[in-house]
């Protein structure tokens, strides 16, 4: 129950941050609609899915694992201010503590979302409502492993390097996975879907056929979440000392 | 609500060693104390003595390698889990993007009986600010955030690790004033300092560390007498020693050869009565017992082993 306030100013105080506004919020936004708006009806090779919908689903996975990661750079944050040490003489439990930064992450992922699905259907992605709630229900599932990332990297990075490790994970991320343009075969098709971020992407899919992911797709999105989330609990539990 | 408060603070053959890049650094080297509830203690002693690896270990921060830790009968976690133990650390500055009220009531939801936001605020003299945002306020008022932060929880125990260390003059006394008052709610409270005089001044106890031990435990009077005392050197042959420790100011005397010496807690005194009682004595030499040269002596003479690398 305690954790519900916590949880409640933790959202206040990410909120009333400007930054994130420009790197989550606005910076997909801002490229959707230069990338996609000159030419949103048109068909691109090899997907089946028009410019807009297509980075819509791009962007918005770039956006949501940047506002997922993102957890990061505010744990780094509050261990360099010494908060996380005064936050462990709390009766805050480790698990509320995760559940805070993890939900506050996904508030954060499902804005960015919204916002972008909202400037998809402003330039023609129209889709059945079952598809858009599927799509997102991926995208949701897709978040997980870079939930956990962004916990993992909070408690190993100091802040001066977080932002730079973030940028870099999230660029070369977003390029393996097929945000920028669509990568159907070859080496980087078959490397890629051992990523998570791939399937994340692949979320857009849906919009072509309905069709979400296959089980490979499931059982990378699981293992993933599973050794991240084991990486994160180890790295906050050896993370005590005075920084 | 009533809280357990039984057994008050042990700590029994406390031992922690860091192994730094120069070899193991043995902050802390077999500590036993214990403090009552409701008693205000000052864990005095200079940089890297191991006040704050105790006060980790205290806090459940930090892992003993050897001996144990109870606070009020239970581990540190369980004490923490519990709600009963406030605390500032050295080091720390407030989370941004919330105002002053909002952080406190943060962390005030995170306990199981806390004190009203408001009581808190007022007592930690922050009324004034409550709405100001965190990442705007001067040394002093975060010191006194930091402050309000570790009592909204209403612990049974306080422990404040060198709390005034950014704070002018006037800052300091109103911290202390405030620190009293909660202390008078009868809590038990620790601090850690560097100053003799904070430990005098508002402990009833003082617990004197050096190079990871305790060096000297007892009333801050009784302390303050022997480190922060003066002595009294004259020549002074044939005196019974017995009549100068007698003297009005005096803690002990001691003789080298013709020369008296006399440990002092108020030297003032003791050369009035000196050179009254006994108009013989010459060569009167006074001297400060600085607190650094007082730890020294305390400590005795250096470990054979001793490191030069000391913990903070």
């Amino acid at each position: 129950m305690n954790g519900v306030v916590y949880l409640r100013f933790e959202l206040l105080r990410t909120f009333r941050n400007r930054r994130f506004y420009f790197f989550s919020l606005g910076f997909p936004v801002i490229f959707f609609w230069l990338i996609a708006s000159p030419q949103h009806n048109k068909i691109i090779g090899g997907t089946g899915l028009t410019y807009a919908a297509y980075y819509m689903i791009s962007l918005a996975s770039f956006g949501t694992m940047m506002s997922m990661i993102g957890t990061g750079a505010r744990i780094a944050g509050e261990r360099q201010v010494g908060w996380t040490r005064q936050l462990r003489i709390s009766p805050l439990s480790t698990r509320a503590y995760f559940r805070a930064k993890v939900l506050t992450g996904y508030a954060m992922a499902l804005m960015s979302l919204l916002l972008l699905y909202v400037s998809g259907a402003l330039l023609g992605v129209s889709l059945p409502g079952g598809r858009w709630l599927a799509m997102t229900g991926l995208i949701v599932v897709g978040l997980l492993p870079f939930a956990a990332l962004g916990v993992l990297v909070g408690h190993l990075v100091n802040t001066d390097s977080v932002g730079p490790l973030m940028g870099g994970l999230v660029s070369i991320l977003a390029f393996l996975s097929g945000t920028w343009f669509p990568i159907t075969s070859g080496f980087l098709h078959s490397f890629g879907q051992f990523l998570p971020s791939w399937w994340l992407v692949q979320a857009r899919n849906v919009a072509l056929d309905g069709q979400g992911w296959n089980a490979r797709g499931w059982i990378t999105v699981a293992a993933w979440t599973a050794i991240l989330t084991a990486s994160a609990a180890w790295a906050y539990r050896r993370d005590t000392g005075r920084v | 609500m009533t809280v357990q408060t039984e057994g008050g603070i042990q700590l029994r053959g406390l031992v922690k060693t860091f192994h730094g890049p120069q070899g193991p650094i043995r902050a802390v080297r077999g500590i036993d104390l214990s403090i009552g509830a409701g008693e205000t203690a000052a864990l005095l002693g200079p940089n890297g003595a191991g006040k704050s690896t105790t006060i980790d270990m205290m806090l459940g921060l930090a892992k003993p390698d050897d001996g144990t830790v109870t606070v009020f009968g239970r581990p540190p976690r369980a004490a923490v889990d519990a709600g009963l133990i406030g605390a500032m650390l050295q080091t720390g500055e407030l989370i941004r993007d919330l105002s002053v009220r909002e952080l406190v009531a943060m962390m005030a939801a995170l306990y199981p009986d806390p004190l009203d936001v408001d009581e808190a605020l007022g007592i930690a003299g922050l009324k004034d600010i409550a709405k100001q945002r965190t990442q705007k306020l001067s040394g002093g008022q975060t010191q006194r955030v930091r402050f309000a932060v570790a009592i909204v929880s209403n612990p049974e125990l306080l422990v404040l690790d060198e709390p005034t260390v950014a704070m002018d003059v006037e800052g300091r006394r109103e911290f202390w004033a405030i620190m009293r008052g909660f202390a008078a709610r009868g809590k038990t409270v620790l601090f850690a300092t560097h100053y003799l005089e904070e430990a005098d001044a508002n402990a009833d106890r003082a617990i004197l560390m050096a190079r990871g031990r305790i060096v000297a435990d007892g009333p801050t009077t009784e302390i303050k007498a022997r480190v922060g005392g003066r002595t009294l050197r004259a020549t002074l042959p044939d005196v019974d020693l017995a009549g100068l420790a007698a003297l009005p100011g005096v803690v002990s005397a001691d003789r080298h050869g013709d020369a008296a010496i006399l440990s002092c807690s108020d030297s003032d005194q003791t050369v009035r009565a000196l050179l009254d009682q006994y108009p013989q004595a010459k060569d009167i030499e006074i001297v400060g017992a600085g607190l650094e040269a007082a730890f020294l002596e305390l400590t005795g003479e250096p470990d054979i082993e001793e490191p030069e690398v000391v913990a903070t």
